[in-house]
């Protein structure tokens, strides 16, 4: 007779060996990276799942320890790529706050606007795949066709599309291109009446309520245990947002609010999506008329040293806070860089919230939370 | 009687969302002047990309066939991951000083992320982005490329 | 109506030619040989198109092209992909129920083209007129049922056998709306025979005819024959974007091609049965007294009516599909049992009253 052995996750027991697991993934049909998920079902229902990450680790904390600030700045891209932007920009400010180094206020109106598009870009591409996932197959192109547009104003300013690299420890690279009020504006005009469509065509739909109302809740107390940041954890009523709390470039500045909920469950996460929507047209409105003219860059040494000591810096990316913890020891290299990722924190609340659900639920539970693996494993 | 009131609300909501989503592909349905797909090959003669795109680093060369670099290799100090390789020598100038002249700058199209810090660093304004991004080829070797062209030279800068 | 071509002419002459020619068991045989000649090639150049068809007409709701480089317009692009599926290599499962595995595609072709059989295309174009046509029909695609759970039984993989005993959930569920709304026209018409269903449509469609128990009718059979023929809203069991593809994960090949071609001409058929008793068959669009008007559409040959409304449905289901997010399985067991179930039963109650008093056209 086989002894079936105890399946323990941190010193809790949760199943036994002799359960019914499936493998979800490595490669998922949908499009939120290399995870493994071993589900362990009983009939439909979840019991309990263990995630195995790791698959795209690449040694991105690793490899900054030997490269320069300003060479870090292209790898940080590559970790939550569709807030590249955001990523940049933290690892800038952390050096220009550690350096004491004021940076124009040009600098800070065009990096709040990146910021603000590419949120807006992230949220469209997390529409076209959440609809995607639960089977309403035109949203993902009415999703990217939009993108498209944003993606297009990046390439004429930055030369690429997704992976930008634009910041500079001190300002901006270059400047942007002169078209670039003009597009924006041009852009926001057309996505606000875009967006009208989208709700009709998901949001407001009785199949899409059903697949989401009530499914996958989380309470706010779950989401502060995980660390749940960002819209995931805006959903629950977790009130996070780092753009209120510790704000940086030009964001003292500008009029908004944190779109909060408290259902806590997939729908609820989902419509704080499309409200930051909303926000961030509201911001790059408030923002894109009265850039003001100036230096793209401060003056900086060519080589730079952080003096001794550890440093912080948090932003708030499209999925939640990203937290760069750096100790540095006088050299032109970090010692020790630590990259505190939101989808870490999200994802292991996937557990929790899924437990006791059918299977065809876990695939909208992990498609509201809007992982991105690279910038798990880093 | 009021569960049925309810019952029969439910049903005509439903209809009613369902409907509102079906008449947004069927406004695409009959408009196929919304289609955005270019037509990829057969545009080339047209296709135009931004100034600013990167497709590759070169290195531009006049009508002289003279570029900028003067091979201090600061590019391949400020290249992350080691994409580019300066290769100079030392040879006797007008004045019978010994300077330093590039033979080669290696550039490896297959590592390099288009991090942007080579055009950026370059003293001399030696590099650019090119716009071709048709580089697929069968041999990686083709990929490691030399941005000097054969016989071109330094081009001389008046200092005023 | 006197102008409308009698096809039974045309076989009438083929007939007697046979039987003055060999014997009568002979020429029974030919004919039989004839039909089935016929209907394999219906089969193929329908299937064929209705699947370039379904990717043309997903690809402009999505504002793209669509297939546009094999052919002229992509036409070829079924034909292509045909030829490579008859290409690749047959994986065969370890372990599976090898007949079980192999006859299940079968069956599933078999059930469509005994389907085929019964439509009416035009005055007189029909392999077999029985007079229980529409009990036929449903009987017949019940059968349907067995070769999915065949299929997913003898694969031997657990997804495959989740997704089969999901499918086969759902279809024996939803044949029970698709044959009470279409018990709504039979009473309407007073005769199951699908000919003489038509001919009762002569002065008008039922779906206009019977006003709103017939359009309740006919939205309770769109939505419940999209979920038999496991498209749109309800391909929980297929495409399930965790579990693989349901039921014929583990077909590979000329077995694939036959499951998915079996789906497209499903989904033809049920648009023809829709079309036959809801919209009139091959009956032409008359208004009331407009004779000008009238005297146009008889000019279109009853074929191309029945074509042209039969894709008509066709689209219908296609505009369900790439519309709307997938139910899930028990959303979906609900909608029918909990909603279409009693709506069709109250229809049946109201379009009975409504006969028995002569409220109707």
């Amino acid at each position: 007779m086989t002894m079936s052995e105890e399946i323990i996750i941190k010193d809790i027991i949760v199943g036994e060996s002799e359960d019914y697991m499936i493998n979800v993934g490595p490669q998922h049909p949908s499009t939120h990276g290399v995870l493994r998920l071993e589900v362990c079902l009983q009939g439909e229902t979840v019991k309990y799942l263990i995630p195995h990450i790791g698959y795209i680790h690449r040694g991105i904390e690793k490899m900054c320890e030997f490269d320069t600030y300003s060479q870090i700045i292209h790898l940080t891209d590559r970790m939550d790529y569709l807030s590249a932007h955001m990523n940049n920009e933290a690892v800038c400010l952390m050096v220009e706050n550690a350096l004491q180094v004021e940076v124009p206020e040009r600098v800070k109106y065009i990096r709040t606007i990146l910021d603000e598009l590419n949120r807006l870009a992230s949220h469209q591409l997390w529409w076209a795949a959440f609809g995607m996932d639960l089977g309403a197959l035109t949203t993902f192109f009415y999703g990217l066709r939009d993108r498209e547009k944003i993606l297009d104003i990046f390439e004429e300013s930055f030369g690429s599309r997704l992976l930008h690299s634009f910041n500079y420890p001190g300002g901006l690279m270059h400047d942007v291109h002169p078209n670039f009020q003009k597009r924006t504006k041009e852009f926001l005009s057309y996505f606000r009446k875009k967006l009208p469509e989208y709700n009709q065509l998901l949001t407001d739909n009785v199949i899409f309520h059903q697949r989401s109302k009530g499914i996958g809740y989380m309470s706010k107390e779950t989401a502060i245990a995980y660390g749940v940041t960002g819209p995931s954890g805006r959903g629950s009523g977790f009130s996070c947002d780092v753009r209120k709390y510790a704000p940086y470039s030009a964001y003292p500045v500008v009029k908004f609010e944190e779109k909060l909920r408290t259902e806590g469950d997939t729908f609820a996460r989902y419509l704080v999506r499309m409200d930051e929507m909303v926000e961030s047209m509201n911001i790059i409105e408030q923002l894109v008329d009265n850039i003001p003219e100036g230096d793209f860059t401060a003056k900086m040494r060519p080589v730079l040293k952080l003096p001794a000591g550890e440093y912080f810096q948090r932003v708030e990316t499209a999925r939640g806070e990203l937290a760069i913890y750096l100790v540095s020891d006088g050299n032109k290299t970090p010692y020790r860089m630590k990259f505190r990722s939101p989808n870490f924190s999200n994802l292991f609340v996937l557990n929790k919230i899924t437990a006791g659900g059918k299977i065809a639920d876990l695939v909208a539970v992990s498609g509201s939370l809007d992982l991105v693996i690279p910038d798990i494993d880093r | 009687m009021n569960s049925i009131y309810n019952y029969i609300k439910d049903i005509l909501n439903a209809l009613r969302s369902l409907w509102g989503g079906m008449r947004i592909t069927g406004k695409y349905f009959i408009s196929p002047g919304q289609i955005v797909t270019e037509q990829y090959p057969e545009n080339r003669a047209t296709l135009k990309m931004t100034d600013r795109f990167k497709g590759e680093i070169i290195m531009p060369h006049d009508d002289n066939n003279q570029h900028r670099c003067t091979g201090c290799g600061i590019c391949e100090i400020n290249c992350p991951n080691g994409s580019i390789k300066v290769l100079t020598e030392r040879i006797p100038n007008e004045e019978g000083k010994m300077e330093r002249v590039l033979t080669q700058h290696i550039y490896h199209l297959d590592m390099c992320t288009f991090c942007g810090l080579c055009v950026k660093t370059c003293p001399s304004a030696a590099l650019d982005y090119g716009k071709r991004f048709e580089h697929s080829v069968f041999d990686r070797s083709k990929l490691t490329k030399t941005l000097n062209q054969p016989g071109s030279s330094l081009k001389k800068e008046k200092k005023v | 109506m006197s102008k409308m071509y009698d096809f039974s002419q045309l076989t009438g002459a083929i007939d007697a030619y046979l039987r003055a020619n060999m014997s009568p068991g002979w020429a029974v045989f030919t004919e039989l040989v004839i039909i089935g000649l016929v209907a394999l090639l219906l089969y193929a150049l329908v299937g064929l198109f209705l699947v370039y068809l379904e990717r043309k007409v997903c690809a402009i709701i999505q504002n793209r092209y669509g297939p546009n480089r094999v052919g002229p317009f992509g036409l070829f692009q079924t034909v292509a992909d045909l030829i490579k599926l008859l290409m690749k290599e047959l994986i065969p499962i370890a372990r599976a129920d090898k007949f079980l595995f192999n006859l299940a595609p079968f069956i599933v072709i078999i059930v469509s083209f005994m389907t085929l059989a019964a439509m009416p295309f035009a005055l007189g174009l029909q392999a077999i007129d029985l007079n229980i046509g529409v009990l036929y029909v449903l009987a017949v695609s019940s059968l349907g049922v067995v070769g999915i759970l065949l299929a997913g039984w003898s694969s031997n993989s657990k997804y495959s056998l989740i997704g089969a005993i999901r499918s086969g959930a759902q279809i024996v569920s939803y044949e029970l709306s698709v044959g009470l709304s279409l018990l709504t026209v039979i009473i309407f018409a007073g005769s199951m025979q699908l000919s003489e269903i038509v001919a009762s449509q002569a002065d008008g469609w039922w779906l206009f005819k019977g006003h709103i128990p017939a359009f309740a009718a006919f939205l309770i059979f769109l939505i419940a024959s999209t979920a038999e023929i496991n498209r749109g809203p309800f391909d929980l069991a297929e495409a399930e974007s965790e579990l693989t593809a349901g039921f014929h994960t583990e077909y590979s090949g000329i077995k694939f091609a036959f499951f998915f071609l079996a789906e497209f001409m499903n989904m033809f058929i049920v648009a023809a049965l829709g079309v036959t008793v809801f919209l009139g068959g091959w009956m032409p669009f008359h208004v009331g007294n407009w004779e000008g008007f009238n005297q146009i559409m008889d000019f279109i040959p009853p074929l191309v009516w029945f074509t042209l409304k039969t894709f008509f449905v066709i689209y219908l289901i296609m505009w369900f599909k790439w519309t709307f997010p997938r139910l899930r399985i028990d959303q979906l067991l609900t909608l029918e049992w909990k909603y279409l179930m009693p709506l069709c039963l109250i229809n049946l109650v109201i379009v009975a009253f409504l006969v028995m008093m002569g409220w109707h056209f």
